[in-house]
């Protein structure tokens, strides 16, 4: 299956050139889960902070499916 | 010993008196409310002669504390009619707060229309601060950024606090203006009109010149200093707020993209919750945008002295001059995705004008977005949003109106989209879609404020927690943020240190034992919400004489009707969840 992942803000030097919003697609194996594509894209799980799967927040364990659109994001904060 | 001046701006009066027993241990917001709930009339015109301006020093204030230069400004509020606190980091807080200062109150009225400037230096003799009101008359109807520099120009590096043209005109949109590290009159304590207030009293500029003031009392060196390390230690750890970290990195603007991907980033006028332009206007945007333009990486600076966390953004032009300091998330926001623009340099421009007249650039954001709804200006045209802020700036009819705030200008188009809980507008953050900040939001004395409970923290951010966005029982969770919120906005701290205390608890213990430092009290983290509390209950018996019920904690109809895409959701709140916040 295909999901198509956002990276942002510190996270996005993991995929250099990758534009700000930019979306790129990762194929995964059927029954791959939110964690399963983190260790795809080699991204260290302590740098992983909120994960939203079709605008909604998941958690690792949250099976993805074909065409689903992720954002992940390290620590952020703001007012 | 601390002191509380007033200035009389009937007679231009100045008394120093120490500070009373019943303030003794109060700061910032706490001290600010207190003041105005002991000696201002709820039911007075928030314009006339019986209103207080009121500056509240934290109690940390002008100590080595990091993180410290914040100063709170409360009045009744002209937009809102209620009871109002609005914050900023400056050079001001410390300046003031080394002269003993912790409370400093404006009242009275000129009975003619000239406007004083009130200039403070230290008599080392008396071992007083003394005040000397000069004439203000060539500074008025003029651009900030030019008459800063000619303040400075004329009166050294002073410290600066005063109003631009939106308090002359007595717009109730209109912020209290304070300098930033570098002179810039780009510190704002924007929200609820106090800069109306503070021209209804003749006042334009407030200058401090610290030289040969001795600086803060602290009663227990040693606790003080046990807390300081304790906070430093805190904010150098957590990821949000450490050196190369989140703030320090992207600025607050980093929250575009994480609130547009939870669908709840407000756009055109509150119609949707996901922008698409947003990438273009973040944080990462803000970051690549300066470095291709500068050819190097800009990481961000303080607004104030001691500030570790250093959060503020600077947005440069193509031709590499600088265009504006900062640019914040709720000013790109309000001017940018909720008027349907997509351009930093749009963005910049219209966040400049707002400082350059005296603006809070959330009501200034919220009000274009409604003008645009009914029918002043295309959603997304820059050229015509700019054009409207000069009609503000210029205090034409069209521009008297706009200058009023969302609320009024709404009632003037007859448009029913109003975003705004008593009478303020709401900020970056779509309430149908983020519950909790929702309930703050509209139970809050302080009408639509995300600062005074920013429950987003758990809800979207992963900080204290994680909450569901959609849950709808958070009563409890958002009395425990005002509560707690009250606390630091009392201690003279930036909110952003709560990122880090919220999470690691040795630094919240370490900001309670500065205070027990400075003050020689005995508190514990048992009494941060109980002394939140107090000060709330306060602002909030205030309101109810001023005839603010809890029938005005609720929401706008539009919000419970129409279903805010990308999820479709509604305010769906019962009324007694609301009231359950103060009544639970």
């Amino acid at each position: 299956m295909t999901v198509y992942v956002k990276l942002f803000a510190t996270l996005r030097r993991y995929r250099p050139g990758l534009g700000v919003g930019e979306t790129f697609p990762v194929e995964l194996p059927a029954g791959a889960t939110v964690g399963d594509l983190l260790r795809e894209l080699g991204l260290p799980e302590e740098e992983v902070k909120v994960v939203f799967v079709n605008a909604l927040h998941r958690e690792p364990d949250h099976p993805l499916a074909d065409g689903d659109e992720v954002g992940i994001f390290p620590p952020v904060g703001g007012g | 010993m601390a002191k509380l001046m007033r200035l009389n701006m009937t007679d231009r009066s100045v008394t120093v008196e120490e500070l009373p027993e019943q303030y003794k241990y109060l700061g910032g917001r706490g001290l600010t409310s207190t003041i105005i709930y002991n000696e201002v009339d709820p039911l007075c015109h928030p314009l006339g002669p019986n209103n207080k301006l009121v500056f509240g020093l934290g109690i940390v204030a002008g100590t080595a504390a990091p993180t410290s230069s914040r100063i709170s400004v409360g009045a009744k509020s002209p937009l809102t009619g209620g009871i109002k606190e609005a914050n900023a980091g400056s050079t001001f807080p410390p300046a003031l707060a080394a002269m003993g200062v912790r409370a400093l109150v404006v009242e009275g009225q000129p009975q003619d229309d000239k406007y004083w400037m009130a200039y403070i230096t230290w008599n080392g003799e008396k071992g007083e601060p003394q005040v000397e009101f000069l004439p203000a008359d060539e500074y008025l109807g003029r651009d900030l950024y030019e008459v800063f520099p000619e303040l400075r120009e004329r009166f050294g590096k002073v410290s600066i606090a005063g109003i631009g043209v939106a308090g002359e005109f007595r717009y109730a949109n209109s912020g209290v203006v304070f300098d930033d590290m570098e002179g810039r009159p780009a510190r704002y304590a924007g929200r609820g009109g106090l800069g109306a207030v503070m021209g209804s009293k003749g006042l334009k500029f407030i200058i401090v010149d610290r030289k040969g003031a001795p600086g803060v009392e602290i009663v227990d060196k040693e606790t003080f200093d046990r807390g300081r390390k304790k906070l430093t230690e805190a904010l150098l750890q957590h990821d949000i707020t450490k050196p190369k970290g989140g703030l320090n990195t992207y600025g607050t603007a980093i929250l575009v993209n994480i609130i547009n991907e939870a669908g709840a980033f407000p756009t055109r006028n509150f119609s949707s919750g996901r922008f698409e332009g947003a990438a273009k206007i973040s944080g990462e945007a803000l970051f690549e945008g300066n470095k291709e333009r500068l050819g190097k990486e800009l990481y961000n600076h303080a607004c104030s002295p001691g500030c570790i966390i250093q959060c503020s953004n600077t947005w440069y032009r193509e031709d590499g001059t600088e265009l504006v300091s900062c640019q914040e998330y709720e000013s790109i926001w309000s001017l940018g995705a909720n008027c349907g623009i997509d351009s930093l340099d749009v963005t910049g421009e219209l966040i400049r004008l707002c400082n350059a007249y005296g603006l809070d650039t959330i009501e200034a954001g919220c009000t274009l977005a409604v003008a645009m709804e009914g029918g002043l200006a295309e959603f997304g045209d820059g050229e015509a949003a700019i054009k409207l802020m000069h009609e503000i700036g210029k205090g034409t009819p069209l521009g008297r109106i706009l200058g009023a705030g969302t609320a009024t200008t709404a009632k003037v188009l007859g448009v029913t989209r109003a975003p705004v809980v008593k009478g303020q507008s709401m900020p970056a953050y779509e309430p149908r879609a983020i519950k909790g900040i929702g309930m703050v939001y509209a139970t809050g004395p302080m009408g639509a404020d995300h600062t005074q409970g920013y429950t987003i923290a758990p809800e979207i951010l992963g900080v204290s927690g994680k909450v569901d966005q959609f849950d709808k029982d958070k009563a409890a969770l958002a009395r425990g943020f005002l509560e707690a919120t009250a606390f630091i906005d009392s201690t003279g701290h930036c909110l952003f240190i709560a990122f880090a205390i919220l999470d690691i608890a040795s630094g919240f213990e370490g900001v309670v034992e500065e205070c027990n430092g400075v003050l020689g009290t005995n508190w514990t983290m048992e009494d941060v919400n109980r002394i939140g509390r107090e000060i709330l209950d306060r602002e909030r018996a205030f309101n109810e004489a001023a005839g603010i019920s809890k029938a005005d904690d609720r929401m706008p109809e539009f919000m419970k009707l129409e279903p805010l895409p990308p999820h479709n959701v509604t305010w769906d709140i019962p009324d007694e969840a609301l009231d359950a916040v103060w009544e639970g």
